[in-house]
């Protein structure tokens, strides 16, 4: 059934299809072209929401973006659900579902609605003021319930089910808004050869064009404009259309996002395709042709549903075909309302009266409505509303004088002016004027790549906006082509609109100026009263422009009441800041496809899919996947890394090192270029030698540590830390190009060119050996730290003897692709030696009976080389290295430092907790250091820790403290070296 | 005695095959010899000329013969791509003809993974996560450069109106991989 309020014809409805759809379980019917508001006040339905803090019943304000009040969840399934979105953006279809909100049991009867009979007991900030005792009442008891009364929508709880894409794009004029200014703005750019990209928050092209009468001022037959233009647009190869795509953001350079609704208008879309997409456009001229959005009036009972814009109640009527009301009361202080009069009246409805607050209403509009006989009162203000659920009327009252005068209505439309859209030119920095005649901040003007055209700056009658959207667009366009004829200028100036920017409001608890927030004339007034002077402050607390509306229809009035009650001109008030987005953006869809696999890339190395199928446990290490044990049947992971321990120890482990960073570094001076960046000494390092290397930053802190190989003279294979890589790399080019950009040195990433396999363990070589050509790997002839270069199963082969767990290991570099390969064959062989895959949770633990540090691990940005035992690496005699002079400081040499050592805990079962806190028993207040490792050793029989100790290295044998959660530990300062301290086993 | 080992490529066999699309193609490309060449311009000319491609000293260009290919990246890096079996001869080559020259030769084919989008639409795949303008104007054919998609750095080199070599880290090749498909199946 067509609702009863629809008009006969007219409209950009599809009459004769019929949608049905849902609202709060009952059944409604509308056309294509509705929304889920237009479609519901077709049937006389006003009342769609309930207010944020009293709970007020209220109904739609607005046509468009800027509606604060109808805010409704829509979606049947709890996976698609979006809660806060407004109904007069929701195109209704089929399968809609949708339901108001923050209500409790239903719509017509809340009970939450107390809050509106206590609300003197809730003025501005009251949850500063009261709600202070007990002193645990807040968190647990007025939080929670404040939290459940006031708010909007509800999140939903199931993971989103929807897809969200994201796309780049460029242009040379991106138009914002397709209302006549923008439309001739984009024709104009594409006629001057630009490439033009269109957008428009709408389901289609037109803005104000669709909502007014057939012709403009001029005689131009609106809709047939508008055709041609889209007809023209359509055609042209170089320009991108995009309905339903809402510019939320501007940020430098004309960078400019855009949200695409793409399916949420469909009753069954496409399933590939996403429900939203992300555009971010870089423009390098934009127009923004954004339109103006009508202030409501501020009075007591402005809120109640059938309270509408008068510019909204238009819309509806033209675009929609639906009569908002049948008896009317129109409350104004702008000429605007009498068109809106008109067209109402001509469409059949009652104009039951016209309050203009100013003293005379001049101007061919008023003129006409006066002609027409509507019953037109100046100097009039409305003082009272009435009606509950909807509204029945209205008292009218003499400004001034008292007298008061009762009118029935079913709809008061307001139209306190237009303020025009500013949001995106004041995102991109523009600076705003305040024009008196306009009562609205307005564009300062043009920033070279950016212009406002329209009603955006002020320019309201239709054909003047194209004409000045032409211009933009020919401007914009010419910019782009600096070769082209002399540059176009702008001629159109901003006339005076006949507007009043009433600044006069009654001080009144139902006198609302932000709908969402439930913002009153009266807690504006108070917090100005309690000492507020910036308006930024009087915002926060007040809350008034910080809805999911932003304020788009109440912030100029609060300026206005700010100003009044402060004796302030507004341009001295200022505004407060516009922040992106200008309507809310789904979590989804910034986060684009970056979900679940896609998050992140997952970096495996090229012996992972052994590994997985071996059944290993895997952690992160940075965007790495990386073994951390590999449990056998029924294995814990301590009874793993035990087993794998003994391995090494006994006879042989592999370890997949592949993730190790690797820097080559080559040229003529890369020993100079080395002995400058690390701490030790390059030049004299033979080549086929490899030496344990320090780096530092300009701070003499330790910053990352690795093994560098010399391969040729001018040729080094340097290692990092996995997670260091790309910070290494980063730092050495830094240093090469500003510092010493005369050293003819290259470097290059290999991190991934190797695959490493770590061999390690007494049998490591008998199992390696056979497979490895032109390499003698016994002891003297390739001793700790050797390199070479030879090949392996037919492959390039570099080889380190080097040991990241004290005992004999070797470190082969195969190139990535043969690294799995490489790793079966060795496996193979290995298996009668009981050679055994470990993980990085063995490694730690071998490491760490060595004492070796892991950086990141055992420091933390404030260790120098000496805190950590490794002050022997400083090469002598160096003239300079980063990081040299700051070890000089008397600071870095203050016995006091926390120093590495080595902890035992009485009791060898207990392993300490990594990042215990250590105290001493004479003062068990203040922390002497922290441990940095701790570990059950299968190898020692007990537990070990390695911590840094304020001066640990003379409290050798000394008893400390270790305070855990569960009771104190009492632990003795050791060496920080529990294993083979000789280093035997190492060199065998 | 183990086998031979074999090539393992990092898109593995799951990602290297993908039927026609009207859209975008993708395709694992065959395993190739490739070196990062370090040097200053009278270096790279001279490498050119044993290459048997010349560096092109115009910045973000490639230049290409029928199976090599010097792709500039820096003021003093080139990107050079051979066949798998040429590595040992391109290797011996540029030793040669730069002889005690200062210079850095890398090879890079294993570090290093490439695939091929192409098709109507390649451009618009790309944009999904690559911010470059890739319009024939801004990006022509011929145009290099290190670029990212998504979260992953890639080289981006337009081969032929339609067609884009993607040169990637190996770790980075799987999610490069999924993410064109993903991007595809939204357009």
């Amino acid at each position: 059934m067509t609702g009863p309020f629809r008009t006969e014809i007219g409209g950009r409805i599809d009459r004769t299809r019929r949608i049905d759809f849902r609202f709060d379980g009952r059944l409604y019917s509308g056309h294509p072209g509705d929304n889920l508001a237009s479609a519901l006040l077709s049937h006389g339905v006003h009342l769609l929401g309930r207010s944020f803090k009293y709970h007020r019943p209220r109904g739609v304000l607005g046509a468009g973006s800027e509606e604060p009040n109808a805010l409704v969840r829509v979606g049947s399934y709890e996976s698609r659900a979006t809660p806060n979105l407004r109904a007069t953006q929701v195109e209704i279809h089929d399968l809609l579902v949708a339901e108001s909100q923050n209500r409790y049991p239903s719509l017509s009867f809340d009970v939450g609605a107390i809050n509106d009979v206590l609300s003197p007991l809730f003025p501005a900030g009251f949850y500063y003021k009261t709600f202070m005792w007990p002193a645990w009442g807040w968190r647990r008891l007025y939080e929670p319930i404040i939290r459940r009364m006031a708010g909007l929508g509800r999140a939903p709880t199931a993971p989103d089910a929807d897809i969200y894409a994201q796309r780049y794009v460029h242009c040379d004029v991106l138009v914002v808004g397709a209302g006549p200014a923008g439309l001739a703005a984009a024709r104009a750019a594409a006629q001057g050869g630009a490439r033009v990209l269109l957008c428009d928050e709408q389901s289609e092209f037109g803005g104000s064009l669709l909502s007014e009468p057939d012709t403009t001022e001029a005689g131009r037959n609106r809709l047939a404009w508008r055709a041609a233009t889209l007809a023209t647009l359509a055609a042209s190869d170089n320009v991108t259309l995009l309905t339903r795509s809402t510019a939320f953001g501007v940020f430098a350079d004309n960078f400019v996002a855009l949200v695409e609704r793409v399916t949420d208008h469909l009753a069954n879309p496409e399933p590939a395709l996403p429900r939203e997409r992300l555009w971010q456009v870089r423009a390098r001229q934009v127009v923004l042709a954004t339109g103006a959005i009508e202030r409501p009036m501020v009075f007591a009972g402005n809120d109640r549903p059938g309270v509408m814009l008068a510019g909204a109640a238009r819309t509806y009527l033209h675009r929609y075909g639906v009569r908002t009301g049948r008896r009317i009361v129109l409350a104004t202080s702008a000429d605007s309302a009498y068109g809106v009069a008109m067209d109402l009246h001509r469409a059949g409805l009652t104009i039951a009266a016209i309050a203009d607050v100013r003293n005379e209403a001049s101007g061919p509009l008023a003129a006409a409505a006066r002609a027409a006989g509507l019953p037109l009162r100046t100097s009039t203000h409305i003082a009272a509303t009435h009606g509950r659920l909807r509204i029945r009327g209205a008292t009218l009252a003499r400004n001034g004088t008292g007298a008061r005068e009762k009118v029935a209505c079913d709809l008061l439309l307001m139209s306190g002016g237009y303020t025009p859209t500013v949001h995106l030119y004041s995102q991109a920095r523009g600076t705003l004027r305040f024009d008196e005649s306009l009562g609205a901040f307005l564009p300062g003007g043009d920033t070279g790549i950016l212009q406002v055209a329209g009603a955006c700056r002020g320019i309201f009658a239709t054909d003047v906006a194209i004409a000045d959207g032409a211009e933009a667009g020919t401007v914009a366009a010419a910019r782009t082509d600096p070769g082209g004829a002399p540059q176009p200028v702008r001629t159109i100036s901003v006339p005076d609109s006949g507007a009043l920017l009433a600044r006069e409001a009654p001080c009144d608890r139902r006198a609302f100026v932000d709908f969402q927030n439930d913002v009153t004339t009266k807690d504006l007034r108070l917090a100005v009263r309690e000492g507020f002077v910036s308006v930024e402050h009087v915002k926060r607390y007040t809350t008034a422009g910080m809805a999911t509306d932003q304020g788009k229809t109440s912030n100029i009035n609060a300026l206005a009441l700010v100003a009044n009650e402060r004796r302030m001109d507004m341009a001295a008030v200022g505004l407060t800041t516009f922040r992106m987005p200008y309507t809310p953006v789904t979590f989804g869809t910034l986060a684009g496809a970056a979900r679940g696999n896609l998050f992140d890339p997952i970096r495996q190395t090229p012996i992972h899919a052994w590994a997985e199928d071996r059944g290993a446990v895997f952690e992160d290490v940075g965007m790495w996947k990386r073994a951390r044990y590999f449990p056998a049947a029924r294995e814990t992971m301590a009874q793993a890394v035990a087993r794998e321990c003994r391995a090494v120890r006994t006879g042989a482990g592999l370890f997949d090192a592949s993730t190790l960073g690797k820097i080559e570094v080559v040229g003529p001076d890369a020993a100079i270029f080395l002995e400058r960046m690390y701490v030790n000494n390059f030049r004299k390092l033979a080549v086929g030698r490899a030496r344990y290397g320090l780096m530092l930053g300009e701070d003499g802190f330790v910053l990352d540590d690795g093994v560098i190989g010399r391969l040729a003279p001018d040729r080094f294979h340097v290692t990092t830390t996995t997670g260091g890589a790309p910070r290494v790399l980063a730092m050495m080019e830094d240093y090469l190009q500003t510092e010493w950009p005369d050293l003819r040195v290259w470097l290059t990433s290999t991190t991934e060119e190797w695959a490493v396999v770590s061999i390690q363990g007494p049998r490591a070589r008998d199992i390696i050996a056979p497979f490895v050509i032109g390499i003698d790997l016994a002891p003297q002839a390739f001793p700790h730290m050797a390199v070479a270069e030879g090949t392996i199963l037919g492959v390039n082969l570099r080889i380190f003897r080097v040991s990241f767990t004290g005992e004999c290991g070797f470190e082969i570099n195969v190139p990535a692709d043969y690294g799995s390969d490489v790793w079966h064959a060795i496996m193979q062989q290995g298996t009668v030696f009981g050679l055994t895959p470990y993980g990085t949770e063995a490694m730690h633990v071998l490491r760490a009976e060595k004492g070796y540090i892991i950086v990141g691990q055992e420091s933390d940005g404030t260790a120098t080389p000496d805190d950590l035992g490794l002050g022997w690496a400083i090469g002598r005699g160096k003239s300079d290295f980063v990081g040299k002079r700051s070890l000089a400081r008397a600071a870095m040499r203050d016995p006091s430092r926390k120093q590495l050592v080595g902890l035992l805990t009485s009791n060898g079962e207990t392993v300490l907790q990594e990042g215990a806190q250590i105290v001493t028993a004479a003062n068990g207040n203040a922390s002497i250091g922290h441990v940095t490792s701790a570990y059950f050793s299968t190898t020692l029989g007990r537990s070990m820790a390695l911590a840094m100790i304020s001066g640990g290295k003379a409290r050798m044998g000394e008893k400390l403290l270790a305070p855990m959660l569960d009771r104190t530990h009492e632990v003795t300062v050791a060496p920080a070296m529990f294993y083979d301290p000789k280093g035997e086993r190492l060199y065998g | 005695m183990a086998e031979q080992p074999v090539r393992q490529s990092a898109l593995g066999a799951a990602r290297a095959t993908q039927g026609p699309h009207a859209a975008a193609c993708l395709r694992a490309l065959p395993a190739a010899s490739r070196f990062s060449f370090r040097g200053s311009p009278p270096e790279a000319e001279t490498a050119g000329v044993a290459f048997g491609v010349p560096f092109s000293l115009q910045s973000c260009r490639a230049h290409q013969t029928e199976d090599r290919a010097a792709l500039w990246l820096g003021p003093d890096e080139w990107l050079l791509l051979a066949p798998e079996d040429a590595a040992r001869a391109v290797q011996a080559a540029l030793i040669r003809a730069l002889g005690e020259r200062p210079y850095a030769l890398i090879g890079i084919a294993h570090r290093n993974t490439a695939l091929e989008i192409s098709g109507p639409r390649a451009t618009m795949v790309l944009n999904a996560g690559c911010p470059l303008d890739l319009h024939t104007s801004r990006f022509p054919v011929g145009m290099c450069t290190r670029t990212i998609l998504g979260k992953a750095e890639i080289i981006l080199w337009r081969t032929a109106s339609e067609v884009f070599h993607i040169d990637v880290w190996r770790t980075f090749a799987p999610y490069v991989w999924d993410f064109l498909i993903e991007a595809r199946a939204r357009l």
